[in-house]
């Protein structure tokens, strides 16, 4: 039996995927410090209103309120404990707001990174990882969730940490890293070292791709470098909407919903199948990036100097790929 | 690696080609090696400031450049950073022992509200590694929490960061509140954090907003430096 994402994936050349989670809980009043997953239990109203933005956008695929929702995150909130609860709680909502939409939405489990850095750098096993992960993930798919859907990560071992993971458990996946370091993950990674890891996985995902990062121009960048390396299974954008300015003692992303809309077009014409947005989306952006998926053609393959020109500058000059940027210092060791 | 690198035998270089490999060693993240260093300059009589300041901090201030322009990733940079810890555990109750100067006191921590703290532990990590004492408050900070350190450790840089957009806002009251009591200019206040720019840094009344580990060293060294000036002037 095929998974509901992979089925609409074949049905359709692109879909369209949700926006912003915290953004939205924040303005629906969640409190800085405060764990958002917790309001799954206190204020299921409102994760139902946060997925039906979603869904009545447009949105083929949400995640559910459950980014943070790990040992090691939820620990922080002293609720380590209700994992599995607080997951199959945001995947039940997502179950009923999707079935009654009345059309296939899928519902993908957030799954967040541990917060921590693993071995050898670090203190996290390998094998903690995977136990984390799947803690979550059986939550999410004892709640009726679609696929999970693992984002925002920065190293490689917690990728392959969390496929192992969902593997034992045998659940359809998608997942996405977030390039915010000069075009590369905070612990270095490339696009094309992204795709040789995905390829090199015994449990591959469904689709793969970038989440977050910095503004949407990084974002595209990264996803022709995805592109360029000419990978098996589908991407995944899902871009921030422009880059938070502090106006008046409040945070705007200054992305607006037409730029959303540019962006969503050279996320399809640099390779994406999946299009959403990350921080700062909001249902008005989703509207305009589908209305502008739907009305508008496809293009070539955007050069840097057009992502320039619709999005804006990128925030490093090289992501690694184009043998810019400086190399490493070699040969260290110096002879006697 | 080749063979003759394990032919290399530390104890045999002379103090200059010795100091050119520790900063080496920092670079590649070799902590035995880096104690190993450590205890011979000891014993050719090197004072703990001349070791830290020479070979860790310089060493650890070219981890720092290729950290800030993408050439060094986080990875690499608690490699070295943990190698210069190995180091400084020796070299730190020395230094207290002989009454090394001070570089300069930080107090770091995460706002209030923001529970995020990868980049706030890169930027104390390198921060001692460039010579400067930290106290690290950890994650959400109330003003209190910063402003009781400050004063309890008479420290001269306050670090705040945050993750979260929320969350970036309550800078701004802690910076207000130290105004209002009238000790804002007794700190140097540096911010950091991914959602944070310049603009933002200036808009709160930060001193100066650092946008990564490496930046937040240089900045702090050159504005430790421009108060020093300003004392004696």
């Amino acid at each position: 039996m095929t998974d509901l994402l992979s089925e609409l994936l074949a049905e359709r050349d692109w879909l369209l995927g949700d926006g912003a989670t915290g953004t939205t809980l924040f303005n629906m009043g969640l409190e800085a410090g405060e764990a958002p997953e917790v309001w799954n239990e206190t204020h299921p109203d409102r994760i139902r209103a946060l997925y039906d933005g979603a869904i009545n956008a447009g949105s083929d695929i949400f995640l559910t309120n459950s980014f943070g929702g790990n040992y090691s995150r939820l620990k922080l909130h002293d609720r380590q404990n209700d994992v599995f609860t607080l997951n199959r709680i945001a995947a039940e909502i997502g179950r009923e707001a999707a079935d009654a939409s009345g059309r296939k939405v899928v519902v993908a489990g957030s799954v967040g990174p541990t917060g921590e850095i693993m071995e050898p750098v670090g203190e996290l096993s390998f094998e903690s990882a995977v136990e984390i992960f799947e803690e979550q993930a059986r939550g999410l798919m004892a709640g009726g969730a679609d696929v999970l859907w693992l984002e925002t990560i920065s190293a490689p071992e917690e990728y392959k940490a969390a496929a192992k993971a969902f593997q034992n458990i045998g659940a359809p996946w998608v997942g996405t890293m977030s390039f915010d370091t000069a075009g590369r993950t905070m612990m270095g990674v490339t696009a094309a070292d992204m795709v040789a890891m995905v390829e090199g996985l015994e449990n591959k995902p469904v689709a793969f791709g970038a989440n977050c990062g910095v503004g949407a121009s990084d974002l595209l960048r990264t996803l022709i470098g995805f592109s360029s390396a000419n990978p098996s299974i589908p991407i995944v954008s899902k871009g921030n909407a422009g880059i938070p300015k502090y106006v008046h003692g409040h945070i705007h992303y200054d992305g607006t919903p037409e730029l959303m809309g540019e962006y969503a077009l050279l996320a399809r014409d640099a390779g994406a199948r999946i299009i959403g947005g990350c921080c700062g989306t909001l249902p008005e952006h989703l509207v305009a990036m589908k209305a502008a998926l739907e009305s508008r053609p496809r293009g070539p393959l955007p050069d840097m100097e057009t992502i320039k020109a619709k999005l804006g500058d990128f925030s490093s000059e090289s992501d690694g790929l184009d043998g810019g940027g400086g190399s490493k210092r070699k040969n260290r060791r110096r002879s006697a | 690696m080749s063979d003759e690198e394990e032919d290399l035998i530390l104890s045999e270089l002379s103090d200059d080609d010795l100091v050119l490999q520790m900063m080496d060693d920092l670079y590649d993240g070799m902590k035995e090696e880096i104690i190993e260093s450590v205890n011979i300059l000891l014993e050719r009589g090197w004072t703990p400031y001349d070791i830290l300041t020479k070979s860790l901090v310089e060493g650890m201030a070219i981890v720092g450049i290729d950290f800030r322009d993408g050439i060094l990733f986080v990875p690499e940079v608690l490699l070295a950073a943990g190698a210069m810890k190995g180091g400084m555990a020796i070299l730190k109750p020395l230094l207290i022992e002989t009454g090394a100067p001070r570089l300069g006191k930080m107090v770091i921590g995460t706002v209030k509200g923001d529970i995020h703290d990868i980049g706030k532990n890169l930027v104390a990590m390198m921060m001692e590694g460039a010579g400067f004492e930290i106290l690290d408050l950890g994650i959400n900070n109330s003003l209190e929490d910063y402003i009781g350190a400050l004063e309890a450790e008479n420290a001269d840089i306050l670090g705040m960061s945050a993750l979260l957009t929320t969350t970036m806002p309550y800078m701004k009251v802690v910076i207000d509140t130290l105004k209002e009591q009238g000790k804002r200019d007794d700190y140097i206040v540096l911010v950091g954090g991914a959602p944070l720019n310049e603009e933002f840094g200036k808009a709160i009344g930060a001193d100066a907003y650092c946008r990564d580990a490496a930046v937040a060293v240089e900045t702090a060294k050159e504005l430790i430096a421009r108060k020093h000036n300003a004392r004696e002037a």
